[in-house]
């Protein structure tokens, strides 16, 4: 099994190797974020490591002022407390002010980090394949988009502090103490060896528990998400009671996950203050003896306790960077495998642009199948010359929106080549492809927002008129004049303010602003009434004077308005001819459309 | 929410989630004993080192030296294990919570009617039942833990602090003034951009999801770098508000690091002074700076602990407002049950309109009045937008009437529990609903123990045969909402769903708009048999759909202005015949084309 892309996302049983390229690639990840970067990161920790010795200052200027500045205060000398106590204020001030400025900064970077993740996962899955989406579900992309970025966010935040800081603290405090006195140093050093069983402890451990939190946190997502989308059958069917007890196993499996992670930290905590109170004892015992024997002074001895405390205060804040860490890098673990993801429909490398379209589509050889044990379209060859308007029936499952699928280029064919004009579809440059070609597909999806902006989606630059026209064109225009606030009506998640019908009309105008070459309408007039349906046709006979033209209908009144007719059985094109030959003959077409005419009235 | 939010103060915000919290108290009491204790040995330890610089040392003995060194190691060690009795006591309870509260969160979503889906964007929704109950646990586990016992523990050191020095001691406190008053301009200042980054998060999660929910429209058109930049300008809104929550952080940030810095200089300067003039010990200089030194954590964190505090009550405030949300579509205090379920199925003057129409509209359904006899089969005839599918969702309470009733067997539906009503009436939606789940657990969505039998026949009656061949039959997993299926695919399953659920009646929603003829033909023959002993409300835009009726009602301007048989209401209604006919137009067009048949052999010859 591989781990490439979101492959075994849900596993948890990694071997080392595995292991290791998941880590290495969430690195690369990191890496290719942070370089952009890197002026203000250097930038932050140049702030950091200022403001770090600003507060490290402050014990040695203490033990100054107690050691020096006290007697020489009792001989009637201030300068030396003076000093100590300016420069104190000094330090303290320069400090507090460099750690709130690097507060916003760290923020900046963080933000444009986060940003830039955003930007990278959104594109990206906008570019996979629908085969993709199919199986991973929208539920996981937003969970990586929203908790897995959230635990991104907690490490940027707080991390460039914790780390810098606190390696520098300790940094900057182990070299204080030997300064001041070698052998509390010593001391320090040999805690340093616990303190390294510790860490790796914890890490073994709290790489595995932080991958499980994600995964479970994704699976309740996904539910979540598909309760709330399908929440009339949900409520129809009466599955209330049992999503409840779907729901609460995943929230215990996520809560059981999180309290892993909890617990492992829970161990680290104390651990870090173990050590830290252990060498604190032992650096009393070792300075005491001395200063009891005269050959250490109670200021350094004092200063050297205040440095011993001081060390492991960042250790902690280091121990919470490595926890924050692990559990970003879990996170960074799955978004860069969505990021791997390769589209199974590629961009062209060296895209062919074409400029002006005609507008006919060949079919090459193509043979189409989404799971390769069962074929769909067996091989076969097929031309739209420009301008035809073809009308393409038959039953439900033989392939029909399959086809228009490979000439909208959702997917690629398994075998053969589809071209428009000439040029295969997959080399052909994304933006002129999208301009020639234009899809209604059969679920009229609308996006929250105004009934305007959703038909601008097919030409985002249109003017209001621009749209209104559009509208007017499809018979749409009288019932948007009739909501509340017209075209600035919001028609709610998924078009659910507005009927069936009106939601088709206005995907179909949203197709004619696009204004294609070639328009491939899948049951565009499926949920309209007759009157609606025949003024959309009276608008087609206009539409599609000069373009190519695919129309999918069950309903066999559009097919006049065609110049030719394909029927499709089992994914094979049995008939192929003008409606009017077709109607006169003896096969399919002509008893389904004499079926069509008996049910009419 | 009765009482404007911003109103109510930040604790009493969050001491509704009380409630959720109660059961775990006693382990989050016991954590704070743990952190105080933890916090007070901390403090013990430079009262001990006093003693051992003012004794022993002052006095050069060494062999008085262990005990104030085991004394020293004996509390640090009972330091670490109180932090992880803390950590132990207060873990269990905040994930509890946390857990309690998103289950609370998920059963009030699907108990709140669909009107309230239709106004709340699912990010929103989802936002609340991740991020924000998550910073509740971490403020319940962890925040509020370390906020009394921080705050108790500077009050203790003050008092350690006086009793070593009261001079020194009162500097410190004085000096400690303006942090309170920075405090409370930080509540101020912060809580509103916090609220404004947790919606901001919300309206991003909405973007992600519509994006790949409307992935087949976006692809279509080409529209990935359009959806990007939308999506892109929302991100840089909620980036621009973290910054503005950084900055504010930032502010107060500066002033614990600043106020107890000053307050150092200060005191070292006193301490020294007062040593000098011999009204301070070394000892006690030492003590003193060490317990300070011991304060500086819990001062500096106090801002960090306030931020989060501000952050948890917004998540409370968004927890409640769906909490709070009213719910009109409840079950009847004492419901009724239907004995004899017959499915007769009565609307009476029945009114409705939806909540943000405006005054001067006039109600969408206007006074229906239709009676559907047991077994009888009505097919609802209407233009696109009338209100057909309206009328088909106040049968099962997806909405409520706004005036009038419906009655099932002579009983209100607002009188039976949702669930028996939903029992007795199944709906076909217009759209499929199908969720990412086997084939066989959409179909048997409304009656899981059905038999294998009885599913298959539920699949005979759609003519869905075509599951068996899909590459694990039955149990092969739709993708997302079906979307691996063709259309027509789709809609019988969802047929094969609401007849499966064995209801007494059928409401089905154009449920054979995405079937060809002939497959139609074939669901209407084997439909028939269901219909003929189930009530059905079949709303049709197609003459054959229409054929599956016994009676047709016809729905125009809000009301039912015409019911009767199919071919009554072709001769006696023009409006009927404008909706259902497509007969003439048909005729018209052949002769058109007779016509020009005849033009293009005439140019020919
Ligand atoms: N994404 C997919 N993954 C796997 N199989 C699919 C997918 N989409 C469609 N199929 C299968 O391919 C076959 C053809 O589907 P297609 O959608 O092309 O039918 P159609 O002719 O458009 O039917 P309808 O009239 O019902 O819309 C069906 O058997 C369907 O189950
Ligand atoms: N959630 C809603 N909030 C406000 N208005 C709505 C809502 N849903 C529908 N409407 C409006 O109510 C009217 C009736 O809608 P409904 O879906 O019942 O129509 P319909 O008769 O089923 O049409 P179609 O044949 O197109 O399915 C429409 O004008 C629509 O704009
Ligand atoms: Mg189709
Ligand atoms: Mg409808």
């Amino acid at each position: 099994m591989s781990v490439l892309g979101v492959e075994g996302e849900e596993r948890d049983d990694f071997t080392r190797r595995e292991s290791k390229q998941i880590r290495d690639r969430s690195l690369r990840l990191l890496n290719s974020l942070l370089r952009p970067l890197w002026a203000r990161v250097t930038l932050t920790i140049v702030v950091v490591v200022v403001s770090t010795a600003a507060q490290v200052a402050g014990p040695a200027l203490i033990a100054y002022g107690l050691d020096t500045g006290l007697p020489a205060l009792i001989k009637q000398d201030w300068m030396p407390l003076a000093f100590a106590v300016f420069a104190y204020l000094f330090t303290g001030i320069v400090g507090a002010a460099l750690i709130a400025w690097y507060t916003v900064l760290t923020a900046r970077i963080s933000q444009a980090i986060l940003i830039d993740l955003r930007k990278r996962v959104f594109l990206h899955t906008q570019k996979l394949s629908l085969e993709f989406h199919e199986s991973y579900t929208s539920g996981r992309i937003i969970a990586r988009q929203t908790s897995d970025l959230d635990s991104i966010r907690e490490l940027l935040d707080s991390g460039i502090n914790q780390l810098v800081q606190g390696g520098l603290y300790m940094a900057f405090i182990a070299v204080a103490l030997f300064s001041i006195d070698f052998w509390s140093g010593v001391v320090l050093f040999g805690s340093l060896v616990p303190l390294g069983f510790l860490l790796r402890w914890f890490q073994v451990r709290s790489q595995k528990a932080f991958r499980a939190t994600r995964t479970t946190s994704a699976r309740l997502i996904v539910h979540f998400v598909e309760t709330m989308t399908g929440i009339r059958a949900v409520k129809a069917f009466r599955k209330e009671k049992r999503n409840e007890t779907e729901f609460g196993g995943l929230v215990e499996d996520y809560r059981l996950a999180n309290m892993r992670t909890i617990k492992l930290f829970g161990v680290l905590d104390p651990g870090l203050v173990l050590i830290g109170n252990v060498a604190l004892g032992v650096v009393l015992l070792v300075g005491g003896l001395r200063v009891a024997g005269g050959g250490l002074a109670v200021g350094v001895l004092l200063a050297a306790l205040l440095y011993t405390r001081s060390f492991f205060a960042p250790a902690q804040e280091m121990a919470m960077f490595y926890n924050s860490y692990q559990s970003a890098a879990a996170a960074l673990e799955k978004i860069s495998g969505v990021l791997e993801e390769r589209p199974s429909v590629p961009d062209p490398t060296r895209p062919i642009d074409l400029w002006q379209a005609k507008g006919s589509v060949t079919f090459e050889g193509v043979e189409f199948a989404y799971t390769p044990d069962r074929v769909i379209l067996p091989s076969f060859d097929l031309e739209f010359p420009a301008g035809q308007t073809i009308a393409l029936v038959g039953s439900t499952g033989a392939g029909k929106s399959t086809l228009a699928k490979l000439i909208s280029r959702f997917y690629d064919p398994s075998d053969g080549v589809v071209s428009l004009d000439g040029v295969d579809l997959r080399r052909l440059h994304p933006k002129d492809l999208r301009r020639a070609i234009v899809m209604v597909t059969q679920e009229a999806y609308l996006f929250s927002g105004s009934v305007g902006d959703n038909i601008a989606l097919g030409k985002p630059e249109a003017t209001i008129e621009e749209i209104v026209a559009a509208a007017k064109a499809v018979g749409a225009h009288e019932f948007i004049e009739g909501l509340p606030d017209g075209y600035d009506t919001d028609v709610n998640k998924r078009g659910g303010r507005v009927s069936a019908g009106q939601r088709q009309l206005i995907s179909f105008a949203r197709a004619f602003l696009a204004d294609p070459v070639v328009l491939i309408l899948d049951e565009a007039t499926a949920s309209l009434d007759i009157p609606s349906e025949r003024l959309v046709q009276e608008g087609l006979l206009t539409l599609l004077a000069d373009r190519t033209a695919i129309i999918i209908a069950h309903r066999l009144s559009t097919v006049a308005i065609a110049d030719r007719v394909l029927v499709m059985e089992h994914g094979r094109i049995v008939e192929d001819g003008t409606p009017r030959d077709l109607i006169a003959g003896t096969g399919r077409f002509s008893k389904l459309h004499a079926a069509w005419r008996e049910s009419l009235v | 929410m009765s009482a404007d939010p911003k109103r109510q103060g930040t604790f009493a915000s969050i001491l509704r989630i009380y409630p959720w919290a109660k059961p775990a108290m006693p382990r989050i009491y016991l954590g704070m004993v743990s952190a105080l204790i933890a916090a007070i040995v901390a403090l013990l330890i430079p009262q001990v080192l006093r003693a051992l610089v003012d004794g022993p040392l002052q006095r050069g003995d060494a062999s008085q030296i262990w005990w104030p060194v085991a004394a020293v190691l004996g509390l640090g060690v009972l330091e670490a294990v109180m932090i992880w009795f803390r950590r132990w006591f207060v873990l269990q309870p905040g994930t509890r919570v946390e857990s309690d509260m998103r289950n609370s969160l998920y059963k009030q979503l699907q108990d709140l009617p669909v009107s309230f889906h239709d106004r709340w964007a699912s990010g929103q929704l989802l936002s609340r039942a991740v991020s924000d109950l998550n910073l509740i646990r971490r403020w319940i586990s962890f925040g509020i833990v370390l906020l009394v016992v921080n705050v108790i523990t500077i009050l203790i050191g003050f008092v350690f602090l006086l009793s070593i020095n009261w001079i020194l001691g009162i500097i410190f406190v004085v000096c400690s003034i303006p942090l309170w008053i920075y405090g409370y301009l930080f509540e101020q200042k912060y809580s509103v951009v916090a609220r404004r980054s947790q919606d901001q998060a919300g309206d991003l999660a909405t973007a992600v999801e519509e994006s790949v929910h409307g992935i087949r429209v976006l692809k279509a058109f080409g529209r990935g770098q359009h959806a990007l930049k939308n999506f892109a300008s929302q991100a840089e809104d909620l980036r621009g508000t973290e910054i503005e929550k950084a900055k504010a952080i930032a502010g107060i940030w500066l002033w614990l690091l600043l106020v107890p810095d000053v307050t150092f200089g200060l005191s070292l300067l006193g301490g020294v002074w007062l040593a000098a003039g011999g009204q301070l010990t070394a000892g006690q200089l030492v003590a003193f700076f060490a317990t300070a030194t011991v304060l500086r954590f819990p001062v500096e964190s106090i801002g960090f602990l306030l931020s989060m505090t501000f952050d948890t009550r917004t998540a409370a405030d968004r927890f409640f407002e769906v909490m709070d949300a009213p719910n009109a579509i409840i079950d009847p205090e004492d419901p009724t049950t239907i004995a004899k379920p017959e499915g007769r199925l009565v609307f009476e003057d029945v009114h409705f309109r939806y909540q943000d129409s405006p005054a001067q509209y006039d109600d969408l359904l206007d006074g229906i009045d239709l009676e559907l006899e047991p077994g009888e089969t009505m097919a609802i005839v209407g233009l696109t937008g009338s209100g057909k599918s309206t009328l088909t969702a106040l049968t099962t309470r997806l909405y409520d009437v706004t005036g009038g009733s419906i009655k099932l067997d002579g009983v209100d539906v607002r009188d039976l529990t949702r669930v028996e009503l939903r029992r007795h009436i199944a709906m076909a939606f217009e759209d499929a609903t199908l969720f990412s789940a086997s084939v066989r657990d959409n179909v048997l969505l409304g009656r899981p123990d059905a038999s294998d039998a009885d599913l298959a026949e539920a699949l005979e009656i759609a003519q869905a045969d075509f599951v068996y061949q899909l590459p694990d039959g039955l149990d092969t997993r739709v993708g997302e909402e079906g979307m691996s299926l063709s259309g027509g695919q789709r809609q019988r399953l969802a047929l094969a769903r609401a007849v499966a659920a064995n209801p007494e009646v059928l409401v089905l929603d154009d449920p054979l708009s995405a079937l060809d003829v002939d497959t139609e033909a074939m669901v209407e023959a084997a439909l028939r048999r269901v219909l003929a002993s189930t009530t059905a409300m079949i709303v049709a835009h197609r003459p054959s759909t229409v054929m599956l009726a016994d009676r047709v009602a016809l729905l125009e301007g809000g009301r039912i202005t015409a019911v009767g048989r199919h071919s009554d209401l072709l001769a006696s209604s023009d409006h009927y015949r404008f909706v259902i006919s497509s007969l003439e137009d048909e005729e018209k067009r052949e002769h058109r084309e007779a016509l020009l048949e005849q033009e293009e052999q005439g140019a020919d010859a």
